[in-house]
């Protein structure tokens, strides 16, 4: 072991305060997303984004058996909204892969037993919870756009010709345009809204399956109460309107000028909760 | 002007509860720069100061201030405070390598920097060889020092290491200890808990004991034991005439015990007062001719201090 002394004596960056902040959320995301995309909790994750996608390839052979025509795209278009994106891809592989991914950003890290390396760093608490944010919208948004986009590709390559067609030249590019938009809107405001669980709960599933019961049964609510929810928002935002069933209390969907502005609000808000909360949060593991 | 709280870390009244637990309880200390030892049994508050320093918790009341800044600002306090802690995990999947160096540009230092910084962090706890190999594969010392490398990597003024020596070869604890030496030598703050009292003994300028979440001692070993009235002191005097020397030790009422050694070449003493006693010891030698071959402290170490004040087995944890 080297005695040497000659290493102690290293100045502090020289850097203003908001482009040391950024080279710290660089620094974070750096670690982060590797942890996201190669750490062990993101096989669940991959194996929520490829579902939809080997779905609809199943789904695409099939529907490349039979002749395709206007009102074949027109049902596929409707059935891809009210079957396949909005119940399971926006409802459920998105809502519980951002859980996944934004609820271990911290607790996963108390698990783990590694938290305290960030806490012992030079950085403010609120530049690592945004660092962590951004690291957790990057693993979701790849993965998930992927999922939205290739579900889309799949189900028009099986409407053939005419599919790609309505996809590359006609409304279908508009419409998928659309679909990605809702899944970054998704993944913005449910990673915030998990994120904060995360902080919160010892034992984040259960507020998290508790809003998953909030979110799923929103169609039921009445108007007012359905503004106190993300996939309010998110549906009034669908390119195909998408019926809630025959028990569905119906309110008027937000326009995008209010449920976009809308969501990133509340997305401010909530990262505004964590930062509070995270500045109070001690390390103990095991004793918390 | 110099504001003494500068060069100190100083609790003023912490208290810490884990919910009714008691983790330190009315701590006062003003820490100076070099090597302070941290020593007691299991649960008596060690780490729990440690981490008060670090912010890593906070106190329930009172303040911790560390050279005059406090772990509520992260940005400055963490420039000047490295800390090895004892939990023994790291982030999943890097090595040795990333694992310092990716910490070190969460400090805001360039990609350049960090290189030159991780290299001489691992080139001074010497893992050069395993810097490459991922920290999962480490063996327990090998976790240790890359631990310890982090915590010296951006070269803080104080350093807060907690039990460092825990899994490392004899070889390396000597030459962590050297380490720590040199480094207190230029000033740092050292602040070390460790279970191996004699290791401590050797190593440290001043101790604090805790027992029970409280500060049973602190200072420099050999002043706590001076003041430790109640357990006379005991000293081994080698010499030729050990009966002549025990008949004249009764002079003084501060010698409570005597006792010829087995060989008849040494007298144990047990004294109230060992000042009085070395100038007695001077007087036999002029009056009498006794030939003196070493006079030795028995019992003022920490060994003997942790015994008499909290009063194990001699295992500290």
């Amino acid at each position: 072991m080297s005695t040497s002394t000659e290493a102690l004596n290293f100045e502090a960056p020289r850097l203003g305060r908001r482009a040391l902040w950024f080279r710290q959320i660089a620094a974070i995301l750096r670690l982060e997303v590797r942890k996201n995309f190669i750490g062990k909790r993101a096989i669940l994750l991959y194996l929520l984004a490829a579902f939809p996608i080997l779905l609809m390839a199943a789904v695409s052979v099939q529907l490349g058996t039979r002749a395709s025509s206007p009102n074949n795209i027109s049902e596929a278009n409707i059935m891809f909204a009210g079957i396949l994106y909005e119940p399971v891809i926006l409802r459920t592989i998105i809502f519980f892969g951002c859980a996944w991914t934004f609820m271990n950003l911290f607790r996963g890290e108390v698990v783990d037993r590694s938290l305290h390396y960030y806490f012992l760093a030079p950085v403010r608490r609120e530049v690592l919870v945004f660092g962590k944010y951004f690291s957790g919208i990057v693993a979701t948004l790849v993965l998930f756009t992927m999922t939205t986009a290739g579900s889309l590709m799949f189900l028009y390559v099986g409407l053939g010709s005419s599919g790609m067609d309505y996809l590359t030249n006609g409304p279908g590019k508009g419409q998928a345009m659309t679909y990605l938009g809702i899944t970054w809107l998704a993944c913005v405001g449910y990673g915030a809204a998990f994120l904060v669980i995360g902080l919160f709960f010892r034992n984040p599933m259960i507020p998290a399956l508790i809003a998953y019961g909030w979110e799923f049964i929103n169609f039921l609510l009445p108007p007012v109460l359905k503004k106190i929810s993300v996939i309010h928002y998110l549906h009034s935002l669908a390119p195909v309107p998408v019926s809630e069933g025959p028990f569905a209390m119906v309110a008027e969907p937000t326009p995008a000028y209010l449920s976009i502005p809308g969501l990133l609000i509340f997305t401010a808000a909530v990262l505004t909760l964590a930062s509070y909360r995270i500045r109070k949060m001690q390390i103990t593991y095991g004793g918390e | 002007m110099d504001n003494p709280a500068d060069h100190l870390i100083v609790f003023e009244d912490v208290s810490k509860f884990y919910g009714e637990i008691l983790g330190v309880n009315r701590v006062n200390l003003s820490i100076e720069p070099g090597i302070t030892s941290l020593v007691g049994p299991n649960g008596s508050g060690k780490t729990t100061l440690m981490n008060l320093m670090t912010g890593l918790i906070q106190p329930t009341r009172g303040h911790v201030t560390v050279l005059d800044y406090n772990a509520r600002h992260p940005e400055l306090f963490f420039r000047k405070v490295g800390y090895c802690s004892q939990f023994d995990s790291f982030p999943a999947g890097l090595t040795g390598f990333e694992f310092i160096r990716s910490y070190l540009l969460v400090h805001g230092y360039t990609k350049q920097q960090t290189q030159d910084m991780a290299w001489r962090a691992l080139h001074r706890v010497d893992l050069i060889e395993a810097a490459h190999r991922k920290v999962a594969g480490y063996s327990k010392g090998m976790r240790q020092r890359i631990r310890l490398a982090q915590a010296i990597a951006h070269g803080p003024s104080v350093m807060i290491l907690d039990e460092p020596l825990n899994g490392l070869d004899p070889m390396a604890r000597s030459e962590t200890i050297r380490l720590f030496r040199q480094l207190a030598g230029e000033g740092l703050h050292l602040i070390i808990s460790s279970h191996i009292l004699h290791e401590v003994d050797m190593m440290s300028d001043r101790v604090i004991l805790l027992n029970n979440g409280y500060i049973v001692a602190e200072g420099d070993i050999h002043g706590v034991r001076d003041e430790m009235e109640e357990h006379p002191m005991q000293i081994l005097i080698r010499c030729d005439r050990p009966g002549v020397l025990a008949a004249r030790v009764f002079e003084q009422d501060s010698v409570v015990e005597a006792r010829i050694h087995k060989d008849r070449h040494g007298l144990f003493i047990k004294t109230r007062d060992a000042d009085a006693f070395y100038l007695l010891l001077n007087r036999v030698v002029l009056d009498d001719g006794l030939t003196v071959e070493s006079v030795s402290p028995v019992d003022d170490n920490l060994d003997a201090v942790y015994q008499y004040l909290i009063g194990s087995t001699g295992e500290a944890a």
